[in-house]
């Protein structure tokens, strides 16, 4: 059979991709920088799980969240009770009127556990609740609005008004969420103080590791024809209903699936940051994440890597520098992503370095073999595929 | 006659949007097998009848009996599992996806969304695409990016996603329309050959592609139906020559 039917899980461009992010995130980096950087890097890379879901989402599937922070701070909410009531043992919290419980339950009057958060005092429990409470609410935010064929702009917007409401909510049941400082003061995993140098390298390890899980799912996903759906759906919905599909359900998985991935993003920071507050979960945290995605390019797993590490390290240094001007250079990079590179960082890597240098190797190639027979020659010219492919509208 | 002796039967069939009736009291038959042509001008309901068959459209009143199965009442998808396929009057194919992926994607198995996750490309798949591939004219081209064919290859392969889900019955909204006369040709001959084994509905304007085709032929006129019988039957129907064939 032909090369059309030929499916490969990763194809020579995308193999040797991976291998490079592999060798920046698990050797590169932390040979080079400071063990207060490679925190802020794990940091930065807690993100990157949202912008893969994007990818996923918004990319592939053309449904964009603008509510992302909702579930990043749902799934990291979930791991901060677990964090916040092991770090409120009856022992560190004596001088309480109600010892055994958070402190800012203390402050608040409260006089005994809210019963919802009963089960995060298991560790095992509490994991659990990190994937299936964001996913959970993903897929009934999913039903409520794909099966009413409630899409685009208007879907937008309502995942923006969510993350809105999810904000108030905490910030106003301050006596059960902790309010606007959020969940501070964690300190142990199962007894393994999480603050200390040491753990953070191996916190950002673990962090690194879950990026490359995660990478290989999402490549699965889209890989598979569940992939190519999402691209058809994106492009012409009417046909695929047409061709025998249940849209709604597609639309419902995928935004439950980058829901999902945002909440292990959204641990795996409560855990290298050491706290979670409602500043991570409404509408700001959750457009700047879209912008990850944008930057990194919408069609790119790897670039939504690059793109959460990219954009929040110039937060970081421009912050550092000149605090009053980070706004205004995340609304230019929006732009500058909208009008000038509409597939990101991988975009322009793809068509300026990518295929170039295709282009020199095949002439080369060429160059070199041309005494030779033609069969030689016949090997057909491979392009990076999901550029040319798949390139958005 | 009961309806179990058509694959299809609509029975006062009616649609209004804001009190306007598109689709008024209609009602007609398709046999088993039957290549039924539906004509008639601009603003006819033509469209809308098959909108209403397969789902896009839900009916006011009236009933559309598949196989006695009642299609008012189910969805787009569920339909089409019951074996009603529907190409579009713009051809409607996945442009940024292969042709191959075209009719993969076309192809009536893993459906549910774990189904597509664990879908494989095995040799039926392979055989069924490139059958299908053959008959529709594009085996060359499987390995193309849709909107890269011609505006008449586009109208086969939209035809040849249907027939790789083995319809039962066909509905194609002006399938020759943007094509060459050669394409033409081919394209009768293609239905001709696929009708052995399942009925069409096909609403089409070209009256030569319409005698080459069809075995009866319905005319609508402002949603109602003005004359039904074979293409001699309506051409000379003095109502038809009226309102729509001319003097």
């Amino acid at each position: 059979m032909s090369n059309y039917s030929k499916q490969k899980f990763l194809s020579p461009a995308e193999l040797g991709g991976f291998i490079v992010l592999a060798i920046l995130l698990f050797v590169v980096l932390p040979l080079s920088v400071d063990d207060f950087r490679l925190n802020l890097i794990g940091k930065y890379l807690s993100y990157s799980f949202v912008a893969m879901g994007l990818v996923l989402c918004w990319g592939y599937g053309g449904i964009l969240s603008l509510g992302q922070g909702v579930f990043f701070g749902i799934g990291g909410y979930c791991m901060a009770m677990f964090l916040k009531l092991e770090a409120s043992s009856v022992e560190n919290t004596a001088i309480q009127s109600t010892p055994g419980i958070p402190d800012f339950m203390d402050w608040n009057q409260l006089t005994e556990l809210p019963w919802f958060w009963e089960p995060f005092n298991s560790l095992g429990l509490s994991l659990i609740a990190v994937i299936l409470v964001p996913g959970l609410f993903a897929f009934l935010i999913g039903l409520a609005m794909f099966k009413r064929r409630v899409g685009g702009v208007y879907f937008a917007i309502i995942t923006q008004a969510v993350a809105a409401i999810l904000t108030i909510l905490i910030v106003g049941s301050q006596g059960m969420t902790g309010g606007i400082n959020g969940i501070t003061d964690l300190r142990t995993l199962l007894g393994w103080d999480i603050r200390t140098d040491e753990a953070k390298v191996i916190l950002y390890f673990v962090c690194v590791t879950f990026v490359f899980i995660c990478l290989f799912l999402c490549q699965f996903v889209l890989r598979s024809k569940l992939g190519r759906l999402l691209v058809a759906v994106r492009d012409t919905e009417e046909r695929v209903r047409f061709s025998g599909y249940n849209v709604d359900n597609f639309k419902i998985f995928i935004f439950t699936f980058a829901a999902m991935l945002s909440a292990i993003g959204g641990a795996l920071f409560t855990l290298q940051v050491g706290f979670m507050s409602p500043s991570f979960v409404g509408i700001v945290p959750s457009i700047e994440m879209v912008i990850f995605c944008a930057v990194g390019g919408r069609l790119s797993l790897l670039g939504a890597v690059y793109g959460a590490l990219a954009v929040n390290f110039a937060k970081t240094t421009l912050s550092e520098a000149i605090p009053e001007l980070w706004l205004f250079a995340l609304g230019g990079m929006f732009i500058a992503v909208v009008s000038i590179f509409p597939n990101g960082l991988m975009g322009l890597y793809n068509t300026y370095i990518s295929a170039p240098v295709n282009r020199f190797y095949h002439a080369a190639v060429r160059f070199i073999n041309k005494d030779k027979p033609v069969e030689t020659l016949s090997e057909p010219l491979s392009e990076p595929e999901s550029e040319s492919t798949l390139g958005a509208k | 006659m009961s309806n179990k002796d058509f694959v299809l039967s609509v029975e006062g069939l009616t649609v209004s949007f804001d009190g306007f009736k598109a689709v008024d009291d209609l009602s007609f038959y398709v046999e088993e097998g039957e290549i039924r042509v539906i004509i008639g001008p601009n603003g006819a309901g033509k469209t809308t009848v098959l909108d209403l068959i397969c789902g896009r459209t839900k009916s006011t009143e009236g009933s559309i009996k598949f196989r006695g199965k009642d299609l008012s009442k189910m969805t787009e998808h569920e339909i089409v599992h019951a074996g009603v396929g529907r190409k579009f009057q713009n051809p409607s194919v996945y442009e940024d996806l292969t042709v191959f992926e075209n009719f993969e994607l076309s192809f009536p198995r893993g459906r549910s969304v774990f189904g597509a996750l664990g879908f494989q490309r095995d040799a039926e798949v392979l055989k069924a695409i490139e059958e299908t591939a053959e008959m529709v004219f594009l085996q060359e081209h499987l390995g193309m990016q849709a909107d890269l064919l011609s505006h008449g290859q586009k109208q086969w392969l939209e035809i040849g996603m249907l027939l790789i889900q083995q319809p039962s019955l066909l509905m194609l909204d002006e399938p020759v329309a943007g094509m060459s006369v050669a394409e033409r040709k081919k394209t009768a001959e293609l239905l001709l050959k696929i009708t052995k084994d399942r009925s069409v509905i096909v609403i089409e304007h070209d009256m030569n592609f319409v005698a080459d085709i069809a075995d009866r032929v319905t005319v609508l006129h402002q949603g109602k139906v003005l004359s039904e019988g074979s293409m001699d039957h309506v051409q000379k129907d003095p109502k038809v020559i009226e309102v729509y064939l001319g003097h």
